[in-house]
């Protein structure tokens, strides 16, 4: 057709059509313009909030990534550590009375008065200062004489020496000297005594104190005791140990399910009826299942407590149906014509599934199981019913050891009485919680778009 | 058992019972007799069906179909969409199994061994009669993998060479191997549509089926791949048995021997092909061969 003929009607003016259609015309394009703002602005809003919550947290936790440290030197005094030699392998002695005489050396260097040689070392460093044993103690974070200690242990030749060590300042000094704390409040309402809150200005001031990399937050567990020295580790591993639990039962159950339901199970009323539950248990509060944990796990079954054990399993429940609905969808996807070229050329039912229908859902299956998860990692309701909100001090070996998980910590944290110290570990945590589920996310896009290219 | 003819089933939905100036209420009490038309020199019968009749949960989709269908030869189902001629043939290879609700009656015999009998192995009836689909359906896989899947899933190769010399001869019979033999290891479904779907006819004769089934094989193709694909038919018609089914009267009329007139679920005439498009003996089968409906 000729442009002059398409052209042709719409040029003969008082065409009523015409009209008509530009006046629709008008109106489609506000419709059009009207519904673009709107999803604009929906999306500004939900970006907004997103960089909100991001800046919010990044900005409180970052500052606790670091931790204070004060650099002294440390004089293992002879005066002080009045303990024997380390006792020697005797060739006359049995391994066993070895290891009794070790340990009774041992803990007589426990008892050692530790604290006192914090108190000299750091008295020796400002010598001008009026203050009480009480003041140096509230410096140095509560548990760095167990440091010295074993450093002792460690090295006897260290008797009568003098190192350069850098302690760990306590929690209270970070937070004095990160401004977590209103500076101008009387002194009876500071954390610090007074001469404490003196050194640590000074020895910040000429670099003795200094904010380094705090890796306590990844090396070591919980602690209520030296709040500066509560990390992540334990609730990492208690992570860990669920997540490993989660894949290893929720995927392949989740999976076969998926597939039986799917491919081989005929479409009738039982069928229907597990059907309508799966796509139920997918929607029930996860509390339900913390519950339903409880219940079966801990008062049936026997699992201890707070154990990484009966946690994965309470998530893994959860998971299931996230992981079934989500595989059965990509089977689903699948065109029929693939399944039909597989049958029609003699395959079994079983090898249509397993050499073509299930290679190409590979991507999917993968992406729900990460999806599923994250979802658990990021759980706490159902951990609170099987007690794993439990302060737990050890790491746990065995996924059957007492241990907590990564966001139970998180809200353990943020109900810890030491408000203005633990809010900004607080954030760190659920800064590592988000780079953990960041990553699991990664792997995902990476292993997903790995299978694409192949298929 | 009761049958309508699909006739009355339609008209007693939309118009009075009692019109009887429509033409296929006129044409009623010969719809189950297929009119059929020997060839003049008699072929050998491969697959016989007799009084086959397909059910998809209530509906009846095909009614009493009886045809044989001879060795070396191609066998043309044509007839208007919907006729049932592509539920006939998915019947021929027991591909209906896979629908859910589809019920068979009758009896189909593939050298007289019934492929119904709840005795036969589903999985050996689809290797000895291949089928070939509409829309080239590849697997997600490599040109080579393609063709080899199914020697490999039957065991028909004996060593890792045996399986590569099937796979080239069956790619030479399906005129592809000149084009791919480059890229036998790259993924077929990166071919053009027609080479796809000479893929998927090497796919089928890899097995050595008896019978190949092909639902309109050429109608996702352009004339130029349908010309590829209409001469690998007759080539292959040496060898093989051939049922295809067709929506182009052209392409009937070029590749087969015999052809079988299918309308609402009726076969309404089988005879040679020649015969069919010039002087057939049904009414309804010159209405639809010279475009008066369909």
């Amino acid at each position: 057709m000729s442009v002059s003929a398409m052209s042709s009607p719409a040029a003969s003016a008082g065409s009523p059509n015409r009209s008509r259609i530009q006046a629709s015309l008008r109106r489609r394009r506000n419709a059009e313009k009207r519904f673009r703002f709107y999803g604009i602005a929906s999306v500004t809003v939900a970006i907004g909030f997103v960089l909100f919550l991001f800046s919010t947290i990044l900005h409180e936790g970052l500052p606790a990534f670091w931790q204070p440290v004060v650099k002294v030197d440390v004089t293992f005094d002879p005066a002080i550590i009045k303990v024997d030699p380390k006792p020697v392998a005797d060739t006359d002695q049995s391994p066993a009375a070895l290891r009794r005489a070790n340990l009774d050396w041992q803990r007589k260097v426990t008892m050692v008065n530790w604290n006192r040689i914090i108190e000299n070392s750091i008295r020796a460093e400002a010598p001008d200062v009026e203050m009480s044993a009480r003041d140096v103690q509230f410096l140095v974070s509560q548990n760095e004489r167990y440091r010295l200690r074993d450093m002792f242990v460690e090295n006897p030749d260290l008797l009568g020496k003098t190192v350069p060590i850098e302690l760990l300042a306590s929690a209270n000094v970070d937070v004095w000297l990160k401004g977590d704390i209103d500076r101008s409040l009387a002194s009876d309402r500071q954390q610090l005594p007074e001469a404490a809150r003196m050194l640590a200005d000074r020895f910040y001031e000429d670099g003795r104190i200094r904010m380094a990399f705090s890796s306590v937050l990844f090396t070591n567990t919980d602690s209520r005791n030296a709040p500066a020295e509560a990390g992540l580790l334990g609730a990492f591993i208690g992570s860990l140990y669920m997540m490993i639990i989660v894949i290893v039962l929720a995927v392949p159950v989740g999976v076969a399910s998926a597939i039986y339901l799917e491919e081989f199970a005929p479409k009738n009323k039982l069928t229907d009826l597990i059907e309508v539950n799966i796509n139920n248990l997918a929607a029930v509060p996860s509390i339900v299942f913390g519950l339903l944990g409880a219940a079966v796990f801990i008062n049936y079954f026997h699992l201890p407590l707070s154990a990484p054990m009966a946690g994965g399993l309470v998530l893994s429940l959860m998971t299931l149906p996230t992981v079934i609905i989500a595989t059965r969808a990509s089977l689903r996807a699948v065109p029929p014509s693939l399944r039909q070229a597989a049958l029609g050329l003699g395959a079994s039912r079983t090898q249509t599934v397993f050499h073509h229908v299930l290679p190409v859902t590979y991507p999917g299956i993968l992406t729900a199981t990460i999806i599923g998860v994250a979802q658990a990692i990021g759980e706490t309701a159902p951990l609170l019913l099987i007690g794993m909100n439990a302060f737990v001090t050890t790491l746990p070996v065995t996924p059957l050891d007492q241990s907590t998980a990564l966001p139970v910590q998180i809200f353990l944290w943020e109900g810890n009485e030491n408000r203005n110290y633990f809010e900004p570990k607080t954030a760190a945590a659920i800064i590592v919680l988000l780079s953990v589920m960041l990553a699991l996310n990664a792997i995902a896009i990476v292993l997903r778009s790995r299978f694409e290219r192949r298929a | 058992m009761m049958f309508n003819a699909p006739e009355t089933q339609k008209m007693n939905a939309t118009l009075a019972p009692a019109s009887s100036s429509n033409q296929s209420s006129a044409a009623l009490p010969k719809t189950f007799q297929t009119v059929r038309t020997p060839d003049p020199e008699p072929r050998k019968v491969r697959v016989h069906a007799q009084d086959v009749s397909v059910f998809y949960g209530p509906k009846q989709a095909l009614f009493d179909v009886s045809i044989d269908i001879p060795e070396k030869a191609v066998t043309a189902f044509i007839g208007p969409s919907g006729c049932g001629k592509s539920t006939f043939l998915r019947c021929l290879n027991r591909m209906n199994d896979t629908i859910e609700g589809a019920r068979v009656s009758g009896t189909i015999q593939l050298d007289g061994e019934d492929l119904y009998d709840p005795k036969l192995d589903v999985v050996e009836l689809r290797a000895r009669i291949g089928m070939v689909f509409q829309k080239p359906n590849p697997f997600p896989k490599t040109i080579f993998e393609n063709v080899a899947y199914g020697p490999r899933i039957h065991g028909l190769a004996k060593s890792k060479t045996d399986l590569e010399q099937i796979v080239v001869e069956s790619l030479q019979k399906a005129s592809l191997f000149n084009e791919v033999k480059d890229r036998l290891h790259e993924v077929g479904t990166g071919l053009s549509g027609g080479q796809q779907q000479r893929l998927c006819i090497a796919r089928a004769i890899a097995v050595s089926p008896e019978v190949i089934l092909m639902d309109e094989p050429c109608s996702a193709l352009d004339p130029i791949a349908t010309a590829k694909i209409e001469e690998l038919i007759d080539e292959l018609r040496a060898n093989y048995t051939i049922v295809i089914v067709t929506h182009s009267m052209q392409q009937a009329a070029r590749v087969s021997q015999r052809t079988a007139f299918f309308h609402l679920g009726i076969l309404v005439e089988e005879g040679p092909t020649e015969m069919m498009f010039t002087s057939p003996a049904e009414k309804r089968t010159q209405d639809y061969i010279t475009g008066r409906f369909g």
